[in-house]
């Protein structure tokens, strides 16, 4: 693992530039535990300062430091990220080789309830779930369930895979040597599927985080405890645009830019990388007369 | 005694009420293995003769859509799961057509032969399991030396097509199914595998089904042929005489189409005397 | 219309005046596959030096097995080799470019080569017809532009010369989907030949068919190679198909030749180690089974075994195969070998 990892850095320039921002979106978030400022103060320093020395990024309306604000934003919304990428993965994994492998009527079952979530559009239910939910609407809660709403599509792909992967003379192989179905599709079918999942965690994490970042600025989510869709909503609060007070919007935006880039190219060239096929070319198996 | 193997009016058609067309692929075959004596049987055909399909519903891969298909006088089309299901995997093992989709290319081959040898071989442990692969492997040609640790695609052809008969020996099987097992195998190795089948029979005694569409390879190695086409068995008997005197006239249009060198003698003997240098 | 009788025997047709140069030459080619993974430099030496010639009006047949080289001498030879495949050294020459190497040719030239005088049926040629076009379509584009346009008799001289391979006029009007494997094969010869060129290449052209469409693909193959007076370079692992069609066989090896010969001598007294076990291995009808066998795998061609690539598993073997390559030797008129133990002079 290490050694892939040295490999992509050494001779993948989209991994370097990916793991350099992803670099800098993660020294950020840690910054947060060393912030001078408590992220919930306000009007703790001069408001509507720009960028200078003292305050990089500037401050806010509501005498907030930006920069350090920023630290706390970009830690809970990586977390919230990263949180429903894992969960939504281990729904749409084992429902999807599940779905793949065992075939018949489990398959025909599961995918009409995927099929269900699939068309159920995410956005009117998220508004729902928050007025129904409240104060209660925590963000733990949202993660639940934005997890819930977002394994559909990709357990269709995992299946996609998993039925392609059944046919293979190698799982009969496996299953004449007595192979348990666990040990099948964790032993022999997952190495194939981890390049599709890896993929799709990096989209998932873009997804939820954007998604996320609009429920924030619309209000719809807990706005005390700040993201930086919370950022921007308060920013709006203030019109901080029309104001002048640019940078309270643009440093936000700009950091979950440099994310969405960072965790795309990271996807990209871990995904080249993991491929079967060119770890094969790389075995040496590929490739001559 | 049952008999090994029994089929009695064995049909599959593929598609069905919602699909348009419905593809009989194999039409009312019987034929039965006593098992007393083991014997290699070859079904010849080529393709679209329906003995892939027939091979799939031996080794319980697929069900038949009428008849009866018997292992041991049990009816496979009842056993589904659990323990019966076990033990026809065991009885009856498979040797595929590509060596190189055999195993998976990310795992190395020795794997499969103890997993094998563990859970239907007998061995207790690795190091009992380790001892049983490595005589399997002898049995073939190989040794685990040679094989440990490595992956398929360090291995040829033929290697890896001995590898899977050593791990379908493993199983101690009473019934070996193969698949066009030398189609996609180098020529100059061919024989060896091919020879192979003739010592599991005489020697370990494990009956054979040998599927196949070529004629000479059928010629050297089967005890009883029968012939597809179709779907359906047009001609059946001992191999000498089906080959050399092939009855039905599509048994004969596949003789006849046998490439024969332009330099034989008419009597039909190839010139093969190599001399020495 | 039916081929002719000398045609059906295969014998080659005597040569009218003069003896035309051949077709093709090929000396010294050296063709490796050159990767470049995550700082991993691999060269696979897929063809090591080769040298062989296809004369006029003959088939010529290339034999060997997985690792030989064979399919990848067939891309260099027709030039349609793309990175990380390249020609590191030899020359290819043909007749009709007057002697020109093949690799020094300008991509208009090759243009202008292609079906007129050089044709490739590959493998698997069902993928050579546009599976979304009638037959017909298939025609015209590759053929009208050689054969001067689709007007006038173009028509006419298809529906001949699918007469030739026995394929019905109402084939043009057919799908490829809705044609059998074996039609299908045809088409694609009949495609290969109608612009008569001087060479046509065919990479394993019935490894996939059954048996009997085999056969009549194969007498379809030749007699129209006859007709049309055109050269053949045949390569099969099939040393059967070699014995029923080719006038000459060479024999590769870990991207060598190592034997070649006329078919028939070949056949009945082959000289090298591997020639013999291979034909020896032929099982027959109404023989007992050989009992040959060959200890070791097909060399790896990444790193291949050095000078004689057969020398791990040949009964033959001294210290001289371990440390020199044999050349290709005459040891009897128009028979050469590449061995130290049986070849020529010691």
């Amino acid at each position: 693992m290490l050694a892939t990892l040295r490999d992509l850095l050494r001779f993948n320039p989209e991994f370097r530039i990916g793991a350099l921002l992803l670099a800098v979106v993660v020294g950020m978030a840690a910054l947060s535990f060393v912030s001078p400022y408590a992220p919930l103060d306000t009007f703790v320093v001069a408001p509507d300062v720009p960028p200078s020395w003292q305050h990089p990024f500037g401050t806010t309306s509501r005498g907030q430091d930006v920069f350090w604000q920023l630290t706390f934003a970009i830690r809970n919304t990586l977390s919230f990220g990263i949180l429903v990428a894992v969960l939504s993965r281990l729904l749409s994994l084992l429902i999807g080789l599940v779905a793949g492998y065992k075939g018949g009527w489990v398959d025909r079952v599961l995918m009409a309830i995927n099929d269900t979530f699939i068309a159920i559009p995410l956005f009117p239910i998220l508004v729902l779930f928050y007025f129904v939910l409240r104060d209660a609407m925590s963000w733990t809660a949202l993660a639940v369930i934005m997890a819930l709403l977002g394994w559909a599509y990709d357990a269709r792909l995992i299946r996609a895979l998993a039925l392609s992967l059944k046919s293979r003379e190698f799982t009969y192989t496996g299953l004449f040597s007595g192979m348990t179905t666990r040990e099948l599709l964790l032993r022999e079918h997952l190495p194939y599927v981890m390049p599709i999942v890896f993929a799709t965690t990096m989209n998932n994490m873009n997804w939820s985080i954007g998604l996320e970042v609009t429920l924030s600025v619309l209000g719809f989510t807990d706005i005390n405890s700040p993201t930086v869709g919370g950022m921007i909503y308060w920013a709006n609060q203030h019109t901080a645009l029309v104001a002048g007070v640019w940078w309270w919007i643009a440093f936000p935006v700009a950091l979950v830019v440099l994310l969405f880039i960072g965790l795309f190219l990271l996807a990209v060239s871990m995904n080249e990388h993991i491929d079967p096929r060119s770890r094969l070319r790389r075995m040496g198996a590929e490739g001559g007369a | 005694m049952a008999p090994l193997l029994e089929l009695d009016g064995v049909s599959k058609t593929f598609g069905g009420l919602l699909r348009r067309r419905r593809v009989a692929a194999v039409r009312d075959v019987s034929f039965t293995l006593a098992g007393t004596r083991p014997e290699v049987v070859t079904l010849l055909g080529q393709s679209g003769s329906g003995k892939t399909t027939l091979a799939r519903m031996i080794l319980g891969l697929e069900r038949p859509t009428s008849g009866r298909l018997c292992v041991e006088g049990e009816d496979i089309a009842r056993l589904r799961h659990g323990r019966a299901r076990r033990r026809l995997l065991r009885l009856v093992q498979p040797i595929f057509q590509n060596p190189f989709e055999a195993f998976n290319p990310l795992t190395q081959v020795d794997h499969y032969l103890v997993l094998t040898a563990r859970r239907f071989g007998g061995a207790g442990d690795r190091t009992q399991a380790e001892a049983l692969t490595d005589t399997a492997l002898r049995q073939v040609g190989l040794s685990l030396a040679e094989v440990a640790r490595r992956y398929p695609h360090e291995l040829s052809g033929g290697q890896l097509q001995r590898l899977a008969i050593a791990r379908a020996l493993l199983a101690k099987p009473k019934l070996i199914v193969a698949d066009e097992p030398v189609s996609m195998v180098d020529a100059s190795l061919r024989m060896a595998i091919v020879n192979l089948f003739k010592t599991l029979r005489g020697e370990l005694g494990i009956s054979i089904v040998y599927i196949t569409h070529d004629l000479a390879t059928a010629y050297v190695v089967s005890d009883r042929i029968m012939v597809m086409r179709a779907g359906e068995v047009v001609e059946s008997g001992d191999a000498r005489q089906v080959l050399i005197a092939p009855q039905h006239a599509y048994s004969r249009e596949l003789k006849g189409a046998v490439l024969v060198p332009r330099f034989t003698a008419p009597d039909g003997d190839r010139v093969t005397a190599i001399p020495e240098h | 219309m039916t081929a002719d009788a000398a045609n059906l025997t295969g014998a080659a047709p005597e040569p009218a005046g003069m003896p035309r140069a051949p077709v093709l030459r090929v000396e010294g080619l050296k063709a490796y596959y050159r990767t470049r993974h995550f700082g991993v430099e691999r060269e696979v030496k897929a063809v090591d030096g080769v040298s062989f010639e296809v004369r006029d009006n003959e088939i010529y047949g290339l034999a060997g097995e997985s690792s030989s080289g064979k399919s990848t001498l067939l891309k260099a030879i027709a030039a349609a080799m793309r990175p990380p495949l390249q020609v590191v050294g030899g020359t290819v020459r043909l007749r009709f470019l007057g002697g020109k190497s093949i690799h020094a040719a300008t991509p208009a030239e090759l243009a202008a080569l292609r079906w007129r005088k050089l044709s490739y049926i590959m493998q698997g040629s069902m993928s050579a017809l546009n599976p979304v076009r009638r037959v017909r379509r298939s025609f015209e584009d590759f053929a009208a532009r050689h054969l001067g346009g689709t007007g006038g008799g173009f028509e006419a001289r298809v529906i001949e010369h699918l007469g030739r391979v026995a394929l019905d006029k109402s084939v043009l009007e057919a799908y490829p989907h809705e044609l059998s494997g074996g039609m299908r094969q045809r088409v694609t010869i009949a495609l290969a030949t109608i612009c008569r060129p001087d060479l046509v290449i065919a990479d394993e052209p019935t490894t996939a068919l059954d048996v009997v469409v085999q056969k009549d693909t194969l007498d379809m193959l030749r007699a129209v190679a006859r007709q049309t007076r055109a050269s053949l370079l045949l390569v099969t692992h099939d040393l059967g198909v070699h014995a029923y069609l080719t006038d000459r066989l060479g024999i590769m090896y870990g991207g060598r030749l190592v034997e070649e010969a006329a078919t028939e001598r070949l056949f009945q007294a082959p000289y090298h180690p591997y020639s013999k076990h291979l034909i020896a291995s032929l099982p027959v009808i109404g023989a007992e089974a050989p009992k040959v066998t060959l200890p070791g795998a097909p060399p790896n061609l990444a790193a291949p075994p050095p000078g004689c690539r057969f020398h791990p598993r040949c009964p033959l073997a001294m210290e001289r195969c371990r440390r020199e390559t044999p050349q290709m030797l005459e040891v009897a008129p128009q028979h050469r070998v590449a061995c130290f133990a049986v070849g020529g002079p010691a």
